[in-house]
Order: structure tokens, then sequence, then C-alpha cells
């Protein structure tokens, strides 16, 4: 039900986030999802990968700041208000968003958003007896085009 | 008392009378030569009154002029030498980053004495024969690499002459040949431990068990990210090629200030401001006199380094006096917005800071409205993927550097391997205020 995604921390400056990019791509590893949060110093590039293992090994062999943590993928409608219901489901769930991105969109008229909560274990717990919200899993997330 | 105890470090434990009565002997006769042979400083004790013979006890040293590195400068290349060009069996100089370089020469019997110094402090920390020691010091010029070889060499340990660069191969020399101590500036070592790391190798799995690091000055943090990193027994070693080189003072297996070896020099502290010497334990600037040194004394030398002197007996037994690690240098102070500051202060503000790297540097500008800026630049590890998270470790870096300075600096924290390495001494500050294009 979780997915791992990837974070490099890099400077805010040109260059900075196409270097790991290459790294990886070199390696030989596919990139499903790419995101970058930045300030005006710094940035972290979040990665989603099936291999998401060999990916970490890579950066950190490379001496990146690179981490692991758990992320929730959930499908929302691709229509105005699609996300709001998502958001006032999650709210209503008491769940606390850390931060989300979009990741794919454009299945059957669905986009899939990808969400940080701060204790993922419980909020994939309240999620799953959510009939408002849907999961993807990660078979399911990766075999999505 | 006198846990592993080598006879060739019986100095280190002479009855304190002892060792004073042997120390006035040899200050009575170092200031006859100097005063004998070299002019400048014979004029200079002439202008004070100051005769060889009113050296009648060891604190009529307070009588002598000081000397200081402007001297050094001022007279290159051997206008302090006070023995025959022929009697002179080595030179050494500084890399001279300003100006003319400072020059040191050195008697068959002035090597001797730094050597025995330098077997002295390796036997502080432990090493003997068996052991097989990396020089990762630079050998040349610089005093650090001959000054260690000669001593380990001397004590019957194995020496590995690697000198300083292509760290690579020093890593898998390491490895190889079961090296149990290095020797380099700690800055170097860390740099050598990371490439182990990219290499796939960690140096905690290797011998290597003692690392006597000098030349630059470190603090008690990086002792900590040394240690981590390496599993090494780190032990401060102090030097400088004014005195001989390496080998001037080392702490022993206390770790709690630097063993001076004050049977051949002399040390006092003083008040930088007002030149009075100050009792023991008191804080100042570290002033030396080589008392047997004879193809260029120094006499009361101000070496810049700010500590104080520590009576007390060391629990290791050795008699001869401690000072306290120097954070400080006075030749590295930049003053920032009317503050001094060390960039030692800075490191220890970095490195309390849990998630920072043993990397960083200071960065000086001017804006245009006059106003100093500081850019602290520092190296974080990894484990973050929120933005709070590391705005919060940026605020921490801050605050620790603010409450320890008592200045704002500007932090800048980047990704691992990002800031330069250096092979031997780090260069911390890069002060372009003075350099307007460079803003
Ligand atoms: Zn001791």
């Amino acid at each position: 039900m979780k997915l791992k995604q990837i974070s490099v921390f890099v400077e805010n400056k040109p260059g900075s986030v196409g270097y790991p990019c290459k790294v990886l791509a070199d390696a030989g590893i596919n990139i499903t999802t790419l995101t970058l949060a930045d300030t005006k110093d710094f940035g972290i590039l979040r990665i989603i990968s099936k291999n998401w293992q060999e990916a970490y090994d890579v950066l950190k062999a490379r001496k990146f700041a690179v981490s692991v943590n758990d992320v929730v993928a959930l499908e929302v409608e691709n229509t105005p208000g699609g996300l709001s219901r998502v958001l006032e489901a999650l709210e209503r769930q008491g769940l606390n968003v850390e931060y989300m991105y979009a990741s794919v969109f454009g299945v059957h008229n669905r986009a899939v958003l990808i969400f940080r909560f701060d204790d993922t274990d419980s909020a994939v717990e309240k999620l799953a007896g959510c009939p408002d919200l849907k999961i993807v899993d990660s078979e399911l997330f990766f075999s999505l085009k | 008392m006198m846990k592993n105890y080598n006879p060739v470090s019986a100095q280190d434990y002479l009855p304190r009378e002892l060792l004073k009565q042997i120390q006035l002997q040899r200050l009575q006769k170092i200031v006859a030569h100097e005063y004998e042979h070299v002019p400048v400083y014979r004029e200079r004790m002439d202008e004070r009154g100051v005769k060889p013979e009113h050296i009648k006890t060891l604190k009529d040293i307070a009588l002598l002029p000081f000397m200081m590195k402007k001297d050094l400068r001022d007279t290159y290349p051997f206008g302090l030498f006070a023995m025959e060009m022929s009697d002179v069996v080595r030179l050494h100089a500084s890399s001279g980053t300003t100006g003319k370089p400072i020059v040191v020469g050195y008697s068959k019997e002035d090597i001797d004495v730094w050597v025995s110094c330098m077997m002295r402090a390796l036997v502080a920390a432990g090493v003997g024969p068996g052991d097989i020691i990396q020089n990762s010091y630079g050998y040349g010029l610089f005093t650090g690499g001959l000054g260690a070889h000669y001593g380990i060499e001397n004590l019957g340990a194995t020496v590995v002459p690697t000198s300083g660069g292509n760290t690579e191969r020093q890593v898998m020399l390491m490895r190889d040949f079961g090296v149990t101590g290095i020797t380099c500036t700690p800055t170097y070592f860390i740099h050598l431990c990371e490439k182990a790391l990219q290499m796939g190798l960690d140096v905690r799995d290797f011998p290597i068990r003692v690392g006597l690091f000098g030349a630059e000055p470190w603090t008690e943090e990086m002792r900590k990210r040394i240690e981590g990193l390496s599993g090494v027994e780190a032990f401060d070693i102090y030097g400088l090629s004014e005195m001989s080189g390496p080998g001037v003072g080392i702490e022993c297996e206390c770790h709690s200030g630097l063993h001076i070896f004050e049977d051949h020099f002399y040390p006092e502290i003083i008040d930088p401001d007002t030149c009075e010497v100050l009792p023991d334990g008191e804080e100042g600037e570290l002033v030396f006199t080589t008392i047997s040194k004879y193809a260029m004394p120094m006499i009361r030398y101000r070496t810049r380094d700010i500590t104080h002197i520590i009576d007390e007996p060391c629990a290791c037994g050795r008699t001869i006096r401690r000072i306290a690690r120097i954070s400080r240098r006075s030749d590295d102070m930049f003053i920032v917005r009317g503050v001094n500051v060390f960039p030692s202060q800075v490191e220890s503000a970095l490195l309390a800071v849990e998630g920072s790297l043993p990397h960083y540097r200071i960065l000086l500008t001017r804006r245009p409205d006059g106003l100093d800026n500081m850019t602290v630049e520092v190296e974080i590890s990894g484990g973050f993927d929120k933005i709070k998270t590391l705005e919060e470790l940026q605020a921490k870096f801050s605050h620790s550097v603010e409450r320890i300075l008592g200045i704002h600096a500007v932090i800048k924290m980047v990704p691992p391997n990002t800031i330069p390495r250096s092979e031997g001494k780090a260069r911390r500050v890069f002060d372009n205020r003075m350099n307007p294009t460079n803003q």
C-alpha cells in the first residue's frame, strides 16, 4: 500500500538537479516521478522509482545526501473539485499531510497524487477503511502509463 | 604511574627541580651563544642593557627581548643563524603565502634533539617498534614530513612515507600494509576516511588504531568525528617550524592538554597586549625559547597561539608541564562587525549540531553599504525529505553560531563533497572584503 520515495538534498543552483538524475540514468534506473521542492537556498529532489533500493545505493555510493521514506499514492478524480474532496476526506480522518504532489495524470480521467503523512502506517490504516479514498498500490502505480 | 614506560621518554619524568636546573643551564648557554653570534639580537639586548650573565634564574628570561615572525622575514634568509653554514645540515622553509618565506636551519645536534622529541611524542601516543606508521605529512620544505619520518624510524617503528596526495593509493596501502598509525593533518585524515568509504572500504575495519594529528588547530568536536569515522584514538600533536617542527608537545593517553618537551622548549604565557609574563593557569599568548637549538635559536618567540599552562601533575606520571589544546591562533582570527572570530569557534558551533559533516568554510564579503557579511557553508548528511526539517536544521546552525560568536551568520547548507578537500592544512576562511569584484 505504501511507496518508497527517495529524497536527495541539492543546492539551489543550476545543474544541481541534473546531476543526480544523470547518475541514475547512467545506472539504467528508470524514474517514474520526479519533483523538486525548493527554497531560495536549497532544494529536495523527490524521486519515485520501481528500483528504489538500487537508486538509493547508487546515490549513496556517490556521496549524495539521500534518504528513503514511505509515501502513499491516492487516486483523485481529474475534475474540478476532485482534489478538494480528497483533502476533505483526509481531514475528516484527522490525517496530517506533510506535503503532496501530483504524479500520473490522465488515466481514465483520474490522477494520482503522492501524499507524505507524518505517520504513514496509521494513515494507511485509516485510508483503507475509508470508501471515498482509493489507495494506488505499488503494482498498479508502476503499471500506469 | 609510568604506564607503558619507554626509556626514550626518560626526560618526560624528571623530578621538577632537576628539570628546572637543566632548563636554567641550557637557557644561560643558549643566550650566551645567541648574543655572541647573532648581531641583530645582540643589539636588541644591548638596547635593553641586558647581558647574558644577567640570566641567573629562569625568571630572568623576562629580561630578554621577544622575537616574532616578522624578525624571521626581516632577516631572510640567514640573518638569525647562529652557526656557520658549514655546521648547518638542513634547511626548511614555510610556503610563504604572503611575502617572503621563513627559513629555519639545523645543526646535526639540532636534528638529533628534534628527532628525540618526535620519538617521545610517538611514545606518548602509544607507538613503538612493531607499529607501521603512515606518514601523510607533506615531505619537502615543510617540516611535517621529514620531522615525523625520522622520529618514527629512529623509534624502531616502520614508516610508510606516503607524503600527501594520491588519496586512493593511500587508502589501499593503509589496508594492504596493515598500517597501525598515521601522522597527518586532521582534515586530511577525514578526507582519507571518506575516500575509503567511496571505494567501498571502512577504515574502522582496518588495523589502524592511533593517529597523531597536527599542523592545524582542531577542536574536541572534531576529535569525536574523527574517532567515530575511523575508530582510531586521536592525539593532538603540536609543533611549529620556528621551534623545530612537529614534536614540540603532544597529548598523552589522558587527552587533557599537551605535554611540552620543556627540557628543550621553554614555555611562557604572556599578555599579548602588555607582554607581561602571566602565571601558570592564566590564558595568554604562548611564547617559546629553544633552549637546546644552536644553528638558529629562537629566544622568547611569540607563537601567536592562545592557551594556558597546566602545571598540575598529570595522571600519566609525566612531570613536564602541559598546555591546554590550542584552539585559537591569533593569526587565524578575523574581525566581523567589530567581533573577534576564530575559525575553531565556528567549527565547534557547527559540529555541535547533529546532521553536520566536518567540512565547512567561512566566506566574508562586504556589502555596498560597508557592512560585513559572514556566510558559513557547511556540509550536511542525508536523512531529510521535508523542507521543514531542513529549515529547522538551518535554524539550529544559525543559533549555535550566534550563541558562540555573538553575531549572526548566514548559514548555507550544502550536500556532501561540495566543499573542496585539502591534502594538507585546510583553508577555512575566504575573505573577499577587500576584493569587491568577488562579491
Ligand atoms: Zn600526561
